[in-house]
C-alpha cells in the first residue's frame, strides 16, 4: 500500500524521524538510520563543526532529508539566524525551529517560535516548529507558513511518553497539518501510540540513542511506526464498555 | 532577595546536630524521589547516604545519560594574567608572592588561541587574577575579541563586575560565566581572604546572579572543596544554583567540583575531601539538579576522573596548562598544580574507550552580520 507522507514537496515513505544527538560515537548514526528505515534526521546546528576531524554531517548519508535544528536558540531571532546560517553551510532549507527559554525542563517558547516561523518561511524555508501542543498556537503556526508542527509528548529526553496525549488529539483533530509528536517517547509502543492516534510521523532521538542496543532499539522503532500507521489506516474498532454480540440479535430485521 | 538570604539561614542551622538526624530511611525517601527538594538534599549529603553511593550512582548514571546522552563536553582554560592584588592563602597568585607577573599581549593571546584550537578544542574558559590596573574588564573584552574567531564558546573566569560589565562582555561575545564563591562558610571566608577586594563577600556571592541578569547563557558556580566541612559547603553550591535556576529559567546553571590542590604557598585546608566524599558531593548534584552540566577539572588525577566520567560529569577540561600562556609560552608559574596531564588526543582516546563521545563544539557564537535587518 502506498502512504506516502510529503513535506515540503519531498515525498517520504518513513514516517519516523530521528536524532543526531547522545550517541556514544557517530559512527553509529549510518547504522541506525539504516536499522531504522528513517528518511529524515534532526541535527543541532551547534554541533556541526565543519572543520573538526569527525564533523558530525559526514556521516549522514546523502538520501537523508536534513533537518537543521535551532537548538540553543532563545529568541526569534537566534532561531532565524541559526536557520540562515545552517541554509548557507548548504544543509538545505528545512528547518526545525526550537526556541528554548527554560533550562530546568527544556520547554519550547511557543511566542517566539511563531515569531521565528513567519519569518522563516516567508523567505522559503521548510518549517517544522517543536512546540507545546497548544491548539491556538498551531493554528497560528499554520497560518504563518509552518509545513507541520511538531508537538512534544514528554519533556525533551525525559522518556516518559505520551504524556499530553489529549492536547495531540486536539491538534490532529483541528489543524489539518502533520502533526509530528516530537520529544518524549521512550518506547516503541508509545510510537505506535501516536501513529495510532493519527500522528503523522513521531521524531525521537533519546529512546535510540541511549538504548543498551541503539540499532535493536531502532529497529524496534522501525516496526513500531508502522505497525502504528497501518492500525489508523484500518480504522480501530470501537471500544465498547459491555460486551458487544458480533451478531446482533436485531440483525433479521434489516 | 538575593540567596544571601538563604545562605543566613542555612549558616544558623545546627549543622552538628542536624547532619546525624538522617536515617537509611530518609535516603530511601530521597532516592524515591523524582525531584529532590532540600530535605532530600541534605540526607543523600549525610553521613547516612554513605552505604548507598552504589545506588546513588546508578540513579545519577541514568539520569546523566537521559539527559545528555553519552557524551562529553571538552574544553581547556586559558590563562591570561596573573597580576593580582588580593592575598587568599590558597593560591600561587597571591599578591604576597614574589615571582615575574605575566599578561598577554593580544598577539600572544592570538598564538595562545592558535595552539589550542589545533588540538581540535573550541570552547574555552579564559582566566586573569584580580586586577583592575593590569587585567580590567576593557582588557579581557580586547582578548575576546581576538579569541573569537578561533573558538565557538568563550566563557570568563575573572574577577566580579559589575552587571554593565557583564552585560559589556557579553555583547563582546562571552557566553558563560564561571565564578566560584570558593568558600560559603562566612567566618572561614573571612579568614582566607586575608587581603584586597576579594574580601567584600557579598560582592562575590551576587555575582552569579548579576551574570544571569547580564543575560549569560551559562554560569557555572562552585566552592573550593575542602576549605570548610564539606556537606555545608556542597549543600549551599547545590541551594545556590538551585536559586539561580530557579529565578532565571534561561540561564543554564552548572556546577564545578574543584578539590584543593598544592599551590606555591604552604596552606593546608581545614577539611579533607576524601574520594568518597567527592563521589557523594557530585552524585548528590546530580539528583538535586538532573539537568545541569557538572564539570571536572584536571585537578583530579587521570585514574580518578576515567572513574567519574561515568557518574554525572557533563564536562571535562583537556589538555590543560595553568599557567600565563603555558600553551606557546615558557616559564610561567602555575597558579595550582594539575593532576591530570594528558593532552587533548590522550582524552579523547579515554572517553572513546568508555564508550562516550567527546563534543568539541557544543554552542555557536551567532554571527552579527547574519543578524536580522
Ligand atoms: S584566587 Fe584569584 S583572587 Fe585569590 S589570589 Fe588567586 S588569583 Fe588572586
Amino acid at each position: 500500500m502506498q502512504d506516502p507522507l510529503v513535506i515540503g514537496g519531498v515525498t517520504l515513505t518513513s514516517r519516523l524521524f530521528i536524532g543526531t544527538g547522545k550517541y556514544s560515537r557517530n559512527t553509529l548514526i549510518p547504522e541506525v538510520i539504516a536499522r531504522s528505515g528513517s528518511q529524515v534526521i534532526t541535527v543541532a546546528l551547534r554541533r556541526v563543526d565543519p572543520e573538526s576531524k569527525d564533523n558530525i554531517v559526514t556521516h549522514i548519508p546523502s538520501h537523508m532529508t536534513l533537518l537543521p535544528n535551532t537548538s540553543g536558540a532563545r529568541t526569534a531571532e537566534e532561531a532565524v539566524r541559526i536557520a540562515r546560517l545552517a541554509k548557507s553551510a548548504g544543509l538545505g532549507n528545512w528547518v526545525k525551529i526550537e526556541v528554548i527559554n527554560d533550562q530546568k525542563y527544556l520547554l519550547p517558547d511557543n511566542t517566539e517560535t511563531i515569531r521565528a516561523t513567519e519569518i522563516l518561511a516567508a523567505e522559503g524555508f521548510v518549517v517544522l516548529p517543536y512546540m507545546s501542543p497548544d491548539l491556538s498556537a498551531a493554528l497560528r503556526l499554520k497560518a504563518a507558513g509552518a509545513a507541520a508542527v511538531m508537538p512534544l509528548g514528554a519533556p525533551i529526553g525525559s522518556n516518559r511518553g505520551l504524556q499530553t496525549k489529549e492536547l495531540i488529539r486536539i491538534l490532529i483533530a483541528e489543524t489539518g497539518l502533520p502533526i509530528i509528536v516530537d520529544a518524549g517517547i521512550g518506547r516503541p509502543s508509545e510510537a505506535a501510540e501516536a501513529m495510532e492516534m493519527g500522528a503523522s510521523a513521531v521524531l525521537l532521538n533519546t529512546a535510540i540513542a541511549t538504548a543498551r542496543d541503539p540499532l535493536l532499539m531502532a529497529e524496534a522503532f522501525r516496526e513500531a511506526v508502522s505497525a502504528g500507521r497501518n492500525a489508523f489506516l484500518a480504522g480501530l474498532g470501537p471500544v465498547e464498555e459491555t460486551a458487544a454480540a458480533s451478531s446482533p440479535l436485531t440483525g433479521f430485521l434489516a | 532577595m538575593s540567596f544571601y538570604d538563604t545562605l543566613t539561614r542555612l549558616e544558623q542551622l545546627p549543622y552538628g546536630r542536624v547532619w546525624k538526624q538522617y536515617t537509611a530511611l530518609d535516603v530511601k525517601r530521597a532516592l524515591r524521589l523524582e525531584q529532590l527538594d532540600e530535605d532530600g538534599l541534605m540526607a543523600l549529603l549525610s553521613p547516612a547516604a554513605e552505604p548507598y553511593l552504589e545506588e546513588m550512582a546508578q540513579k545519577a548514571h541514568r539520569l546523566t545519560r537521559t539527559q545528555f546522552g553519552h557524551v562529553m563536553q571538552l574544553f581547556t582554560p586559558m590563562y591570561l594574567a596573573d597580576f593580582c592584588v588580593n592575598h587568599c592563602t590558597y593560591c600561587s597568585f597571591s599578591s604576597i608572592y614574589d615571582f615575574p607577573r605575566k599578561k598577554l599581549t593580544l598577539d600572544e593571546v592570538r598564538r595562545e588561541a592558535e595552539a589550542i584550537a589545533a588540538t581540535g578544542l573550541r570552547h574555552i574558559l579564559i582566566l586573569t587574577g584580580e586586577s583592575r590596573n593590569e587585567s580590567p574588564a576593557s582588557y579581557v573584552k580586547d582578548c575576546v575579541k581576538v579569541l573569537r574567531s578561533y573558538f565557538s564558546s568563550v566563557s570568563i573566569e575573572v574577577n566580579p563586575l559589575t552587571t554593565e560589565e557583564y552585560a559589556d562582555l557579553r555583547q563582546a561575545g562571552v557566553d558563560g560565566l564561571t565564578l566560584y564563591q570558593e568558600v560559603y562558610h562566612q567566618e572561614t571566608y573571612r579568614q582566607l581572604h586575608v587581603k584586597g577586594p576579594k574580601r567584600v563577600y557579598r560582592n562575590r556571592l551576587d555575582a552569579p546572579e548579576r551574570g544571569c541578569l547580564a543575560g549569560f547563557r551559562s554560569v557555572n558556580i562552585g566552592a573550593l572543596l575542602g576549605m570548610y566541612e564539606w556537606r555545608q559547603e556542597a549543600l549551599a553550591t547545590a541551594l545556590h544554583a538551585r536559586y539561580l535556576q530557579d529565578k532565571y529559567p534561561e540561564c543554564e546553571i552548572g556546577l564545578s567540583i574543584p578539590r584543593f590542590r598544592p599551590y606555591l604557598g604552604d596552606f593546608n585546608p581545614a577539611s579533607d575531601v576524601t574520594d568518597r566524599a567527592l563521589v557523594q558531593i557530585i552524585l548528590a548534584y546530580r539528583l538535586f539538579l538532573p539537568r545541569s552540566g557538572i564539570s571536572l577539572s584536571t585537578r583530579e588525577p587521570a585514574a580518578l576522573r576515567d572513574h567519574l566520567v561515568h557518574l554525572g560529569i557533563t564536562k571535562m577540561s583537556a589538555g590543560v596548562s595553568t599557567e600565563v600562556g603555558g600553551h606557546t609560552l615558557e616559564g610561567g608559574t602555575p597558579q595550582f598544580e594539575i593532576s591530570d596531564s594528558r593532552n587533548v588526543d590522550e582524552i579523547i582516546e579515554m572517553l572513546e574507550a568508555k564508550g562516550l563521545q567527546p563534543v568539541f563544539k557544543d554552542w555557536d557564537i551567532l554571527d552579527d552580520s547574519l543578524a536580522m535587518p
